[in-house]
């Protein structure tokens, strides 16, 4: 048996019944006030375009330097892999593992997985392995941290600008992109995609 | 105060990861095929040990250079604090801060934070309940942030290896810090919110 009308507070157990919300709110829990739900449906259009928009932004994160470093008449410059790798030697590489799955292998899953399921969402299709993803999806999130790298950054060019001539590279301008959709898509209750297919094309119908 | 039901009493269990509510006597839930659990299980305990751990690998941490330069014939090997009062005699000030909150602030709060909720979650304490909660949610927030200092140290170790002004390499100390960062991440995964509110009904 299951109750898709209630919805139960991960925070605090509590049970309340689902309501349709107004634009923009929250359902909140009225016992620990965590948030329980938002208005905002997946809307999957938009949510494609912002994930698909992601991965082409992640492309160039990657491939390009995000630090140039200039004095007298040297210079050099590193992505965020070759950051990584250096990272990696010797003792370093448990920290490094670390700092690839988080930066660079969880961020490419989420957009791996979110896209896969919205191409076939949009042809009001379940995906294959929709629940695998989904789940997968669920699990990684809280792995993903690319606005730290976004952070880390900033710090590195302060830290250096003392001694060299330090400048952002299209990498670092494309992290801050990749940050900014990250954030929107983050936005969409990606939960809702698990609501039956029926109930999705009768909320269509009704707006 | 609410009187809302808790789905324990109800014979339900929220699914953790597609949040349907479940009747308690699934062991998976019908839609995800996810585990469900009243209560995670084991939550204090598994919680005392990941939190223990990171607190141990801590002390090294904040030892042990994480980061060792060499630049212009000059070399020395730095810890986390030391950049941080670097930065500050720079005159970076609000850089020396940022690198201190993450570095320093964000691991020590998620100590005594998680302390404080797995003592009195222990003893079904009724004390600020909705303050726990929200302190909880704060620790989820903030815990990732401290990745700060391992993505500074990969990007200076990679512009300045091998070049001509001098090297820069990677020391033990931040290899702990990283993994501080990820055992007081699985620390608060692992503590089960609920049961700051176990025992609300009485
Ligand atoms: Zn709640
Ligand atoms: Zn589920």
């Amino acid at each position: 048996m299951t109750y898709p009308e209630l919805v139960i507070c991960e925070y605090c157990d509590s049970v309340w019944c689902r309501s349709e919300l107004g634009d923009h709110e929250i359902a909140r829990c009225g016992r620990c006030r965590a948030v329980l739900y938002r208005a905002s449906r997946a809307d999957i259009d938009q949510l494609l375009a912002l994930t698909l928009a992601a991965a082409i932004v992640f492309v160039i994160a990657n491939a390009s330097p995000v630090i140039r470093i200039a004095v007298s008449g040297m210079h050099n410059e590193a992505n965020l892999l070759q950051s990584i790798a250096a990272l990696s030697h010797g003792s370093g590489l448990i920290v490094g593992l670390v700092a690839a799955a988080t930066l660079f292998v969880v961020p490419l899953l989420q957009i791996v997985l979110l896209g896969w399921v919205l191409v076939f969402a949009r042809a009001r299709r379940r995906a294959p392995g929709f629940a695998f993803a989904m789940r997968w999806l669920h699990r990684i999130r809280p792995w993903s941290m690319t606005e730290v790298f976004l952070l880390g950054v900033l710090v590195a060019i302060v830290k250096l600008s003392g001694m060299l001539s330090v400048i952002a590279g299209p990498g670092a301008w494309a992290t801050a992109i990749l940050t900014v959709l990250i954030t929107l898509i983050a936005q969409h209750d990606v939960r809702t995609l698990w609501e039956p297919l029926s109930a999705r094309v009768a909320v269509e119908l009704r707006e | 105060m609410t009187a809302a039901p808790r789905a324990r009493e109800l014979g339900l269990t929220g699914c953790h990861t597609c949040g349907l509510a479940c009747a308690a006597e699934h062991a998976r839930c019908p839609r995800c095929d996810s585990r469900l659990h009243a209560r995670k299980p084991d939550s204090l305990a598994r919680c005392w040990a990941f939190l223990i751990a990171a607190l141990i690998f801590y002390i090294p941490s904040n030892v042990l250079p994480v980061m060792y330069t060499s630049m212009l014939g000059r070399g020395e090997a730095s810890t986390i604090l030391h950049g941080v009062v670097e930065f500050w005699k720079a005159g970076s000030w609000d850089i020396a801060l940022l690198i201190f909150i993450a570095s320093v602030a964000v691991p020590s709060t998620k100590f005594l934070v998680l302390a404080a909720l797995l003592v009195s979650a222990r003893r079904r304490s009724a004390w600020a309940r909705l303050q726990r909660s929200r302190l909880y949610r704060f620790v989820e927030l903030i815990g990732y942030w401290s990745m700060l200092d391992v993505v500074v140290v990969a990007l200076v170790c990679a512009l300045i290896q091998f070049h001509l002004l001098g090297t820069a390499e990677p020391r033990l100390g931040i290899v702990f810090f990283g993994l501080v960062v990820v055992l007081t991440m699985l620390a608060a995964m692992s503590f089960d919110p609920r049961l700051i509110w176990d025992g609300d009904e009485e």
